[in-house]
């Protein structure tokens, strides 16, 4: 398999302060990759660098095109969608406006309506509240409505920052279910960033383990999930 | 005073408050895609409305005039976006302020050195006797109001339902998320001063052929326009135009109950009168969000 998302020697600061020191990792075409780590291991500003947020350096390719000197909008434009760490719904707006936005670049009228409906198939309570704004839906629906607002883009790439984060296990398992099936019917691949190692691990085909902004150990996901030392030390479970 | 001249004050001044709520919507509307206020809004119209005059100086007739003018103001209002505010976007709220008050000045000193500070008189498109045959309302202040209205129709329809709309009020609310559903957010502001600029001139040039014009004709309304966007509420463009109504009516009342030497000091008043009591204004908008 090609890899759709090629990184090389990735850096990346906040001001003075050097978040990613040289990071490369990939992710194949219709594959999932987790990144795991520690808290302030650099996991969200990696995504965030990835989609332009941060100002880096070091080399990204999207199907072979380098990306790295894109501003944030022209990479969504070639089929990057982020679903970022705090969600970044639109609280303001309704969670039908939302859901437009997420198509906002897209001029495929038909597939775009059918779209929307896949996106309430996929999660039947939007459909209740679309009229709703988003700033009012629980925690769960937020990270819905975030979820299916990226999908409506129809990305190649979905890049996704914690979506355990702060939920009930109940809707994790049911979203990590979507994600699956996401990626095998659609062909989207994933770009995943989780503190829940065990759970990413489960879905991911590939992982790289983080530490202060390097990695420290990469492979395919059953190797790391199998070996116990690395288990015990990283990933504490 | 006379149930007559009452009812008469009131049209005019719902006809002036629908200048005062074009302005008050202009300044809204940047003010919600990047929390500042254009002081110089009121000189850029002002502007506008001398490069109306200028063409229909060369013979060219009053409608052409008009949208080639607000075509014009519509690409000023980018241009000074992409070219003056871009560089300060993120600098102090004071340094910002000083740009818009230099810009303020200096478009003033402009108009008075291409155009002279001679009032000239300005024509209104409108029959000089009344419509209708009424006794209370110019055709003047009529039109001027239906052309209002219908201004603010337009942008209500454009900003509630169009795409392009939808994304610059994306953009003002949420720039990061804005760019991450490809939404080219930079241009989405040059847009809305683009916006701010076409609807200022429209108020300057519907407004002229009351106050004359001449450089600081737009001082004054400029002030009832801060009033009107602050009793609606800063953050509603709404609120701004029913607050534009609200300070048209009442300044004209008062005006003529207590002497026109008043009529400025309603603006006063209203402004310092929200500020400590509602600073929200009528209709400012209290987000809730859930975290």
């Amino acid at each position: 398999m090609a890899a759709l998302l090629e990184v090389r020697d990735l850096h990346a600061q906040y001001g003075p302060t050097q978040v990613l020191h040289g990071l490369s990792f990939s992710v194949e075409a219709g594959g999932i990759t987790t990144i795991l780590g520690a808290n302030g291991a650099g996991k969200t500003t990696t995504l965030r660098a990835v989609c332009g947020m941060v100002k880096r350096q070091g080399e990204v390719t999207l199907a072979g095109a380098r990306i790295d000197k894109l501003a944030t909008e022209s990479i969504v434009r070639l089929g990057v969608a982020h679903v970022p760490d705090g969600r970044g719904t639109f609280a303001a707006l309704s969670v039908e406006e939302n859901l437009r936005l997420g198509a906002y670049t897209r001029r495929d009228k038909a597939e775009v309506a059918a779209d929307y409906e896949r996106m309430y198939g996929y999660f039947p309570r939007l459909k209740e509240r679309f009229k709703q704004q988003a700033g009012l839906l629980s925690g769960g629906e937020q990270q819905m409505l975030a979820v299916s607002r990226a999908l409506m883009l129809r990305p190649k790439l979905l890049l996704l920052d914690e979506p355990s984060f702060g939920l009930a296990p109940l809707v994790v398992q049911e979203l990590f279910e979507i994600f699956k099936e996401i990626n095998r019917r659609d062909r989207v691949s994933l770009l995943l960033v989780e503190q829940n190692a065990a759970l990413a691990l489960k879905v991911a085909d590939q992982a790289y383990l983080l530490e202060t902004g390097r990695v420290v150990i990469s492979g395919p996901a059953e190797d790391i999930r199998n070996d116990e030392s690395v288990r015990r030390s990283y990933l504490g479970y | 005073m006379t149930l007559d001249l009452l009812i008469h004050q009131i049209f005019s001044g719902l006809a002036s408050g629908g200048i005062y709520a074009s302005v008050a919507l202009a300044l809204v509307m940047i003010y919600q895609a990047t929390h500042h206020v254009n002081f110089a809004q009121g000189e850029l119209a002002m502007f506008s409305t001398y490069i109306a005059w200028s063409l229909m100086q060369t013979g060219m007739g009053y409608w052409a005039a008009f949208f080639l003018t607000v075509a014009i103001a519509f690409v000023l209002g980018v241009v000074i976006e992409r070219v003056i505010v871009r560089p300060v976007e993120n600098a102090p709220i004071l340094s910002v302020v000083i740009v818009f008050i230099g810009l303020l000045v200096i478009v003033n000193s402009l108009a008075g050195w291409i155009f002279s500070y001679t009032i000239k008189p300005f024509p209104s498109p409108f029959p000089a006797e009344p419509l209708f045959g009424n006794r209370y309302v110019s055709s003047h202040e009529l039109g001027s109001t239906a052309i209002t209205l219908v201004v603010l129709a337009i942008l209500f329809v454009f900003f509630r339902y169009t795409p392009l709309g939808l994304a610059m009020r994306a953009a003002a609310q949420n720039p990061e998320s804005s760019r991450l559903v490809g939404i080219r957010v930079g241009w989405m502001l040059a847009l809305g001063w683009g916006l701010a600029g076409a609807i200022g001139a429209i108020a300057g040039v519907m407004v002229a052929p009351t106050v004359f014009l001449e450089p600081n004709m737009m001082s004054g309304i400029l002030l009832y326009a801060f009033a009107a966007a602050l009793v609606g509420g800063i953050d509603s463009p709404g609120g701004a135009v029913l607050g534009g109504f609200i300070v048209g009516v009442l300044e004209n009342v008062v005006g003529a109950v207590l002497g026109t030497e008043l009529k400025l000091t309603v603006a006063l008043v209203l402004i310092v009168g929200v500020l400590v009591i509602r600073p929200s204004g009528l209709f400012g908008k209290v987000h809730v969000t859930r975290v």
